[in-house]
């Protein structure tokens, strides 16, 4: 699967098929960026979108607002975003949130994050952020779609060998430790509020990452795309679709996620709402029957 | 700042506040029995609206009249969907039970923004117009009847808490739910009615916010984490505590947006739920642990 | 190595824990025993950093780690089990030993390795790649013993190891604990099954209503009138007594 997508655009050519593409992996990286903290460490983040869009809007106001180096800026802006991740975990894992009042709290911050940068023009107002048009290697803005298209997916590859050694490595094996009961975990030695700031950092640097090219490939981010809950929403429908806790669940998710939704746009008529509604839909349908979602389909334990 | 300005603000936003804590007060019900977070409380909230809006628009029926036709409606809803869609796919997991619920909201929100367009309704009752002169503020009438509506629904859920067969069930399961079970109490129909009874507290906040409102497939997410506040603030599963904490977000949301501007009203809501959650999870009023 | 010096702990007004002290040595297994609600667990949440106490200090090596937290408790040496078994129990059994080892090994292989070895040490081989939420009740237990053991503790808290377990299950369990003790492990186990505290403690405290009210041999606490009254009500060892003239 992986490798089909790094190949589709140099035989399909660009047009729609790239496009699809490249939104696939943009929502498998912010999917991955989710369960990262949600499938192995057992955090529900309902606001995923705050670190996304911190990426995006942090790397864009660099460009736009101080000239930075487009690269450097995602860089600062991916920086940005995992800082933010850190904050926000120490703070909220310290005074012990858990469960659904993290899922809420996640959310809350989004929405703070949302209504502050719509209500300041440095930070693009109501309207957004533009990035000029500057086509060139040096501005993060290739002729040539293909080249963001395969760095991404780069990034999409690295984000699953993440995963894989989440499974082989101390640090996942504490993380699933937590997410399974943290009381055990800490009679075992495992620092709950450290381990889990420390995912939700790694989590945040991903989803920032995500957000950064997203700004770079479409050159436009408003408060609502950035911090929204539709972000906050496709971040952990893929994943759970796909499989919970899973190196390659979040991509599988995408995947599918992308290819139904185009069906349900065909059969609608374009008419906004029936896809979201469709992945409702599944969403109840796989925590039904498939708790363990796609990856899980044959496995005996689930 | 001026109390000319102050003033007015604090009453407008008293009045807001009655309807967060109308919304709430099924929220914190169904928390407080089930110890479930429903995330799909908004969204219901949207349905109720537009099942009033199409009562008024095809046929005449205005939302107060409504009330007895869309209160036993949605407590059907609510027991349905926790008996068959919340119970059997939460596997017993709270975590779950968060994910199906924000399932159910993009379902419906999403159904909501296909069957119906992102078009803004609202309607206009005859006595929408008029307004009462408290010589500080001028108030309309459906918001007094709005809080008005607030005030009674908490006094008849308390009192059906209190002092009926049903309440005193609730109140077991909600206490001990598997001492309940022993004692013969059917616990998973409770949890059913009690999700239906919140629900039904959802259609009534939806006849007597409508007149002074609008419906808009989004506009339950507006509200869910407004009432989510408040039943924070109030204290987790409280009713005097979400009726009292309704009634001061809406004027903290009215006096923030008079200092810091209307786009930034809601800023003071947010930062109210992250500083409770954080520093005071039991609620302003509550000293019983959530 | 373990010094437990007047720890006390009140929750509202009720005093669960009340001015205890306890000395472990290296190898000792030291029993605690005492009625449902003496304040057994809560003595171990103290120790092990779980809850914060009230007053009173734990010295371990001569350290103080009151008010540490667990997971640094761990890090010094004092490992406990749970009375209510509390496994990862979408991980293997093997898994679950490792996340203990990893304490002192942070590479994942050695760490799958040495659980392999502790599995050994509680006859869990035959059970290491199982998911830990298939164990029976004994199997669960013997896993929490594990778990406990992989982090190299120097002092192990065991809360109530066989409770709930069969007389054979017992019988097999108690050389496993008195090996442990042998490899110089100090032990306190909260017990209730006598059979397991006769065979394995030296030594036994008693609590009640959260103070310690006895301290000596199996043998001395079976006979002492505070014990007998602390299980059995008040007057019962008068009324014994008269049972046996």
């Amino acid at each position: 699967m992986l490798a089909a997508l790094g190949v589709l655009p140099w035989l399909a050519g660009s047009g729609f098929w790239l496009t699809s593409a490249t939104l696939v992996l943009l929502y498998a990286l912010l999917g991955q960026s989710w369960n990262v903290l949600g499938g192995y460490g057992g955090q529900y983040s309902f606001g995923q979108a705050l670190f996304f869009g911190a990426g995006a809007f942090a790397s864009g106001v660099l460009q736009i607002r101080l000239g930075v180096n487009a690269w450097l800026a995602a860089a600062l802006g991916i920086g940005a975003g995992a800082a933010l991740g850190a904050a926000v975990g120490w703070l909220v894992f310290r005074y012990r949130l858990r469960g659904s009042y993290f899922a809420l709290v996640t959310l809350a911050f989004a929405e703070l994050a949302r209504i502050l940068v719509a209500a300041f023009a440095f930070t693009g107002g109501g309207f957004g952020l533009l990035v000029p048009l500057r086509r060139g290697a040096a501005t993060f803005q290739f002729a040539d779609p293909r080249i963001p298209y395969t760095l991404l997916w780069l990034v999409v590859v690295g984000s699953c060998l993440l995963g894989l050694w989440l499974e082989r490595s101390r640090f996942g094996a504490r993380l699933l430790a937590l997410r399974e009961n943290e009381a055990a975990a800490q009679a075992l030695g495992v620092a709950p509020v450290r381990l889990k700031t420390q995912a939700i950092t790694l989590s945040a640097a991903l989803a920032a990452t995500a957000g950064v090219f997203y700004l770079q490939i479409f050159l436009f981010v408003d408060s609502g795309g950035g911090f929204g809950p539709a972000m906050s929403i496709a971040a952990l429908l893929a994943p759970i679709i796909g499989g919970l806790g899973t190196p390659f669940g979040a991509l599988y998710g995408a995947v599918l996620m992308h290819l139904l939704g185009e069906a349900a746009k065909r059969v609608s008529g374009h008419a906004p709402g029936l896809d979201l509604a469709f992945y409702g839909v599944i969403l109840l349908l796989m925590l039904r029957f498939l708790p363990a979602g796609l990856a899980g389909i044959g496995r005996r334990d689930a | 700042m001026a109390w000319d300005l102050l003033l007015p603000a604090v009453l407008d936003g008293l009045t807001n506040g009655a309807v967060y804590a109308l919304v709430a007060l099924g929220l914190t019900l169904i928390y407080g029995v089930l110890h479930i977070i429903n995330f799909a409380h908004g969204s219901l909230l949207m349905l109720a609206l537009y099942a009033a809006y199409f009562l008024y628009s095809l046929l005449g029926i205005s939302p107060y009249a409504a009330l007895p036709i869309l209160m036993p409606a949605f407590f059907a809803l609510g027991y349905g969907v926790q008996r068959w869609i919340v119970a059997p796919a939460s596997h017993g997991r709270e975590q779950n039970v968060l994910m199906i619920t924000l399932g159910l909201a993009i379902v419906l929100d999403n159904l909501a923004l296909y069957a119906f367009t992102s078009t803004t309704r609202s309607i206009d009752l005859p006595l929408a117009g008029e307004s009462i002169d408290f010589g500080v503020a001028v108030i309309g009438v459906p918001k007094l009847i709005a809080c008005a509506g607030a005030l009674l629904l908490a006094g008849a859920l308390w009192l059906m808490l209190a002092r009926t067969d049903l309440g005193r069930a609730i109140r077991a399961v909600a206490r001990e739910p598997e001492g309940a079970r022993l004692v013969g109490i059917r616990v998973e129909r409770i949890y059913a009615i009690t999700f239906g009874i919140g629900t039904a507290c959802v259609a009534a906040s939806a006849c007597l916010l409508l007149p002074s409102f609008y419906v808009t497939p989004q506009v339950g997410y507006a509200f869910v984490l407004i009432a989510f506040t408040t039943v924070v603030l109030g204290g987790m599963g409280s009713l005097p505590g979400a009726l009292l904490a309704g009634l001061l977000l809406g004027v903290i949301e009215a006096v923030s947006g008079l200092y810091l501007g209307e786009s930034l009203g809601q800023l003071g809501i947010y930062a109210v739920f992250i500083l409770i959650l954080l520093f005071r999870p039991t609620g302003l009023f509550g000293a019983r642990a959530a | 190595m373990l010094e437990v010096a007047g720890l006390s702990k009140s929750f509202g007004g009720l005093h669960a824990v009340r001015d205890a002290s306890l000395v472990l040595a290296p190898g000792e297994i030291l029993g605690l025993i005492g009625p449902n609600g003496a304040g057994k667990t809560t003595l171990f949440g103290l120790i092990s950093g779980f809850i914060a106490p009230d007053a009173g200090t734990v010295r371990l090596d001569g350290a103080a780690i009151t008010g540490l937290p667990p997971e640094a408790i761990c890090a010094r040496g004092l490992a406990r089990t749970f009375q209510i078994v509390q496994p990862f129990g979408r991980l293997s059994v093997r898994e679950n030993i490792a996340i203990g080892a990893h304490l002192h090994e942070p590479r994942r292989a050695a760490a799958l390795a040495a659980a392999g070895t502790v599995a050994g040490r509680l006859g869990l081989t035959d059970r290491l790649d199982q998911p830990a939420r298939t164990l029976t009740l004994a199997g669960r237990k013997r896993l929490e013993v594990a778990r406990a053991l992989a982090t190299s503790p120097r002092v192990l808290l065991l809360d109530e190891v066989m409770a709930g377990l069969n007389p054979s299950e017992i019988a097999d369990l108690l050389p496993l604990v008195r090996a442990i003790a042998d490899s110089g492990v100090g032990i306190v186990m909260i017990e209730h099954v006598m059979q397991a505290v006769v065979n394995l403690c030296a030594r036994v405290c008693v609590l009640n209503h959260g103070s310690v009210i006895a301290r000596g041999s199996p043998a001395e606490i079976a006979t002492d009138a505070r014990v007998v009254e602390a299980y059995l009500g008040h007057g019962a060892a008068a009324r014994l007594g008269r049972h046996a003239a």
